[in-house]
């Protein structure tokens, strides 16, 4: 039986992952590993980003998204969309025809995403004028887990304001209320472009319980529209269309989409090199004067989502050419106003501990400084080859006990040429890095 | 554990290398997020007065369980007076210093407030030591 690490929002394939290391190169955290010739993951370092699942060559890595069949376990499904979705499609495919298909396939209601958006520009507009400067959005959930993870001392920097999804969300556990639906006879779904947004849905930050009942992968919904569109799929189903929405919702999760509503000094930050590189700048007290900083995981923002298969530029452009045919007020505002402000807060984010060598100091000294003379030892030339990250996640490895120092293919050769280890114990020692069927040519 | 940076006067893009790296140590033994930002706070100030007055110098840091003590002794022109010195906004660096971000004062006071304790020895056309001790709970 084929092993699986599971996570929050990732999964690895034990069947299906060759142990190609090209995860654990990108890994933001460095929380993968190789081992028996299968990527592992460190659960507590993983920040659900998803830019493994990214490069994965090989599809190795599932998303922990939830079996659509569960919408039809309540009678009332809205399906909130992102404006992403729509950007995916060729333009020559009206929306009306995609909201048709919606509600062929299932759901009875559908909703955009960031109608609550121009509520929560007010709203931030309100919380920059109290809170410590400068403020870090909230949008981006990965971004939210890479602080706690990398960056702890910054977690109050993050804005305690719910992001769109769960604000509209709440809208409409608000609105089936005040129909008379019944809790248990409506579903609310939520379709993600974003690895994150999985994870933030079902382990929210900041004492906070969303109201969103399941969550579907775009990719995966993607092809389920698409395909019921190319075989012209008869519609015989009515669909409830509350398609209210500004162009300020539909740039909203295009880079500069919120910081160019923020007043004062702001910065639009996308891609993880370049929000890493920021942080550590700003955690080192380097930067000074900002108010607002939007920072977002994926290169393009949402357009470069993980599960938008679309080239992110081409997104971007269709959001950014549909918002400039459509007006930047819509119809619900007032109406957001009115129910949103008393549900839009949520409280402090905490601080994730990676636990690099050990929770006691003392005891973490002595290992960091065990891990430094090791590192003398390797190459430093980051190869992999060991089945970790880096040269010195290996020396970190080692000193918790979970490597050896012969796991360096280098320092291995020189042991085997001193006589120190056998031919036989080095092939040994490479089969449990790499698996050991891995070199049986199949022909 | 002991740890060890050159720094270099006037190289001011490698400004800030000593503390980043001692930022990135501490983080690693999970020593509370607030302590860290003092240590960067005080450590970086310091860091940029040896780039930005003094020829050459070195960071010594001695992480122990029970906090840090960094040393930094610099080769330079020396603190005449470190009563002035020490006063917010006083400042004797130069406009092309001053262009660069740099120079605003030499920030003692602000090293000062995020010490537990802070010496300053210096030496007139040898050069200044500074004791920054920081404890972790």
């Amino acid at each position: 039986m084929s092993q699986t690490t599971y996570n929050r929002a990732l999964e690895i394939m034990g069947d299906v992952c060759i142990g190609c290391s090209h995860c654990m190169k990108v890994c933001p955290t460095e929380a993968l590993r190789v081992s028996q010739g299968k990527a592992k993951i460190h659960v507590d370092w993983c920040i659900d980003c998803g830019e493994c699942y990214r490069i994965c060559p090989n599809r190795a890595i599932r998303v922990m998204d939830d079996d659509f069949k569960q919408i039809f376990n309540y009678k009332h499904r809205v399906l909130l969309v992102p404006s992403v979705f729509f950007a995916q499609f060729d333009d020559s495919i009206p929306r009306e025809k995609i909201y048709n298909i919606i509600g062929e396939l299932g759901f009875t209601e559908v909703c955009a995403v960031e109608q609550s958006v121009d509520t929560l520009i007010d709203e931030v507009s309100e919380y920059i004028k109290r809170a410590p400067l400068p403020v870090i959005s909230s949008f981006c959930p990965a971004v939210i887990r890479l602080i706690q993870v990398r960056f702890p001392s910054l977690v109050d920097h993050i804005m305690r304001l719910l992001p769109p999804i769960e604000i509209t969300a709440q809208y409409y556990k608000r609105k089936f209320a005040k129909e008379g639906i019944k809790e248990g006879e409506f579903g609310i779904f939520y379709l993600t472009p974003c690895i994150a947004k999985i994870a933030s849905v079902k382990s929210p930050v900041g004492g906070y319980t969303s109201p969103i009942h399941g969550v579907i992968n775009m990719d995966f919904f993607y092809n389920k529209v698409y395909l019921a569109h190319k075989q012209k799929i008869p519609i015989t189903r009515q669909i409830k269309i509350n398609g209210e929405l500004s162009s300020k919702g539909v740039l909203y999760p295009t880079t500069g989409g919120e910081s160019m509503h923020i007043k004062g000094k702001t910065l639009a930050i996308d891609g993880m090199d370049n929000v890493i590189d920021f942080l550590e700048i700003l955690e080192n007290e380097e930067i000074e004067g900002f108010d607002f900083l939007e920072l977002r995981a994926c290169d393009e923002s949402c357009a470069g989502g993980i599960l938008s298969h679309r080239n992110r530029f081409l997104t971007a452009e269709s959001m950014k050419k549909y918002a400039s045919t459509i007006p930047d007020t819509h119809n619900l505002i007032s109406d957001y106003k009115k129910y949103c402000s008393a549900v839009v807060h949520m409280d402090k984010i905490e601080p994730r501990s990676m636990v690099k060598y050990d929770r006691d100091i003392d005891a973490a000294i002595k290992k960091m400084e065990g891990a430094r003379e090791l590192r003398m030892l390797f190459p430093g030339i980051d190869c992999g080859a060991c089945g970790a990250p880096s040269c010195e996640a290996l020396a970190e490895d080692i000193v918790k006990g979970q490597a050896e120092i012969s796991s360096c293919i280098f320092l291995r050769t020189l042991y085997e040429k001193r006589g120190e280890i056998s031919l036989e114990e080095a092939v040994e020692i490479m089969e449990n890095i790499w698996g050991k069927s891995r070199f049986d040519k199949k022909i | 554990m002991l740890l060890e940076y050159k720094v270099e006067g006037g190289d001011f893009t490698q400004a800030g290398y000593a503390s980043s790296q001692i930022k990135k140590t501490l983080k690693q033994l999970n020593v509370d997020p607030a302590v860290i930002k003092r240590v960067v706070i005080a450590l970086y100030e310091a860091e940029v007065n040896i780039v930005a007055h003094a020829y050459r110098g070195v960071i010594y840091a001695q992480v122990e369980g029970s906090g840090i003590k960094l040393r930094l002794e610099d080769e330079g022109p020396g603190i005449p007076d470190i009563e002035r010195a020490m006063t917010p906004g006083f400042s004797t660096a130069s406009q092309q210093v001053r262009e660069m971000g740099f120079g605003a004062g030499m920030g003692l006071p602000n090293i000062s407030d995020n010490a537990d304790s802070f010496k300053i020895e210096s030496s007139v056309g040898k050069g200044t030591t500074l004791y920054i001790e920081i404890k972790f709970r």
